[in-house]
């Protein structure tokens, strides 16, 4: 970074660049990297104050300080390729999640969309999928599909599906009724209009529904990994066994590599209203 | 004949034989009632000649938009008949109704593509229909930074793309200021001389009726009837100057005094 220089010249300085212009450009270096790397600055000093002054040592071990977890847990390929891996299935798992809940979820909220009575016929269970707690039906799953990876994707596809055919149901439904009419006139297709109008028009409202299910699958995807254990260890078991065992290093090193998955898929989705309707859509534009 | 009649909605709406050599679009002893009970229009009997631009006034309400809807089919008329003698009919909506995530050429294009017309006959239509309305230098431009003068002729333009035989313009500038309306109208009629299409233009403005139409159907309020037809004697082509000739003064007088017959 640089540093302040003396009042006297950095008038000159302002003065050169156009006070206005320099202004602007500070207020943006303030808001995109200072803010953020204060806010991390305060957590580490709020953990490392909780670790010592919270914690007699002989209970230290509950929550060890910043530099052990780094250096006993992320620092040491020994236990961080396990959960490298162990991330890398959880990842796969709540991926193929929501690519089935988008396929399924965008197709039922199309349909849905079509007619007022497929709508009552359909949205009813669409609503059970929401209001049944996952947690009292994951027995069940295990019980018809087994315990490995499928029954952890179907977690995730049962977890995520309700925002997609909500949001896509309600995107086909807000379509200008101006624009249908234009397509009647031009005697077009259901196809046609299914591709010219409704679903880019439709879009912005999956990406948002879209958005919250990724948050569910990531989620859905960590719940599966400990109810459903067999196969490939996910890093929702291996936070299971590290509390099992009392490994807090390597069970915090896990909790933040979970919530880095969280946060870059919720950012991916970001990026990609931004790519895909940023240029007409207020939804998708950079503020 | 070899045109088919294009016969609106339901046959019982439908009576080809008003639809005699020479005209394009008939309304017979036509009645519209809404599903919420408004009688929206009663006997309206019309005939539009074969490249004739028949201008529509009447107060707010009265059926004008109701009239158009059910000449392009998108309402269904409880009584009467209505006939179109083409298949070619293109709508102007009175709001641009554009695809807001397509550029100009791609809006200009669209109802082409869904007629499946051969890919370089409708680039060649959508670059002339651009050019047409002065958009050329923003073809690839979206919808939302156009401004709405410029939103309207893009979707003229697309109308025209259509090359059609039939044009229902609903209130087409009535959100424009008074000089771009302007330059709009004579843009308008620029387009006819040369196109030599059928019109139905619906307007609040008696004067740009007047400056269009061959003739002006003046309608009463709710429910809508015809209350006169008012033939404009004015030569084409028409410019600006037209504005100050007598004449067509003399002619809005007319219709402004038919319109205003309810007030008192
Ligand atoms: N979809 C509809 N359902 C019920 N009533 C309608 C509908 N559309 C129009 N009407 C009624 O029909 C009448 C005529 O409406 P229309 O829109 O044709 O009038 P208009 O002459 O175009 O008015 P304006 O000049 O304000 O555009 C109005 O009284 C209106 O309330
Ligand atoms: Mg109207």
């Amino acid at each position: 970074m640089t540093t302040v220089p003396a009042v006297g010249s950095f008038k000159a300085f302002a003065k050169a660049i156009g006070a206005g212009r320099l202004r602007s450009l500070m207020k943006r270096a303030l808001r995109a990297l200072v803010i953020p790397a204060a806010v991390v600055a305060i957590g580490m000093g709020a953990w490392y104050g909780a670790t010592h002054f919270l914690l007699s040592p002989s209970r230290r071990f509950l929550l060890p300080p910043p530099q052990q977890v780094w250096s006993r847990s992320f620092s040491d390929p020994a236990h961080l390729r396990p959960m490298l891996d162990a991330l890398a299935v959880t990842v796969k798992v709540a991926s193929l999640g929501l690519l089935i809940a988008t396929a399924v979820g965008v197709a039922l909220g199309a349909v849905m969309s079509q007619a007022r009575w497929l709508e009552g016929a359909l949205y009813p269970y669409a609503v059970l999928l929401q209001v049944v707690p996952i947690l009292a039906i994951v027995p069940l799953i295990g019980l018809w599909v087994g315990y490995s990876t499928s029954a952890r994707v179907l977690v995730c596809v049962l977890i995520s599906l309700f925002p997609v055919i909500t949001n896509t149901n309600f995107g086909f439904r807000s379509v200008d009724r101006g624009l249908h009419e234009l397509f009647d006139l031009g005697r077009a297709s259901w196809l046609q209009r299914l591709v010219r109008l409704e679903l880019p028009a439709a879009l912005p409202s999956i990406l948002t529904g879209l958005r919250i299910a990724s948050g569910q699958a990531v989620i859905g995807a960590i719940i599966g990994d400990m109810f459903f254990a067999r196969g490939d260890p996910g890093i929702g078991t291996l936070i299971n066994n590290y509390v099992a065992q009392l490994r807090s290093e390597d069970l915090i090193a896990a909790v933040l590599l979970a919530a880095g998955f969280g946060v870059a898929v919720f950012a991916f989705f970001a990026v990609l209203s931004s790519v895909l309707v940023g240029r007409w859509h207020n939804s998708g534009a950079r503020r | 004949m070899s045109r088919t009649a294009r016969l609106v909605d339901t046959m019982h709406d439908v009576d080809a034989s008003h639809l005699t050599h020479g005209v394009e679009v008939a309304f017979h002893d036509l009645d519209l009632t809404y599903g919420t009970g408004t009688l929206a229009l009663h006997k309206i009997t019309l005939t539009v000649r074969t490249g004739e631009l028949v201008a529509i006034v009447g107060p707010s309400g009265c059926g004008k938009s109701s009239l158009l809807r059910l000449a392009a089919g998108l309402e269904r008329a409880s009584g009467g008949s209505v006939a179109v003698g083409t298949e070619s009919v293109a709508f102007i909506f009175q709001e641009p109704t554009l695809l807001p995530w397509a550029s100009v050429r791609r809006n200009v294009g669209l109802l082409g593509k869904l007629a499946k017309l051969p890919h370089d006959e409708l680039s060649e239509r959508v670059d002339a229909a651009i050019r047409a309305v002065g958009l050329t230098d923003f073809a690839d431009q979206l919808p939302r930074s156009l401004s709405g003068g410029m939103r309207m002729r893009v979707s003229l333009a697309r109308a025209l793309a259509l090359e059609p035989r039939v044009m229902l313009l609903d209130e087409p500038f009535g959100a424009l200021d008074e000089l771009t309306r302007e330059e709009m109208q004579l843009q308008l009629l620029d387009l006819y001389d040369r196109r030599g299409f059928t019109a139905l233009f619906v307007t609040h403005s008696v004067s740009e009726a007047v400056l269009l139409a061959d003739r002006v159907v003046v309608m009463s309020a709710r429910p809508g009837t015809i209350r006169d037809v008012v033939p404009i004697d004015l030569p084409r082509p028409r410019h600006r100057e037209l504005r100050f000739d007598p004449a067509y003064v003399d002619y809005v007088k007319t219709v402004s005094d038919l319109l205003r017959k309810d007030d008192r």
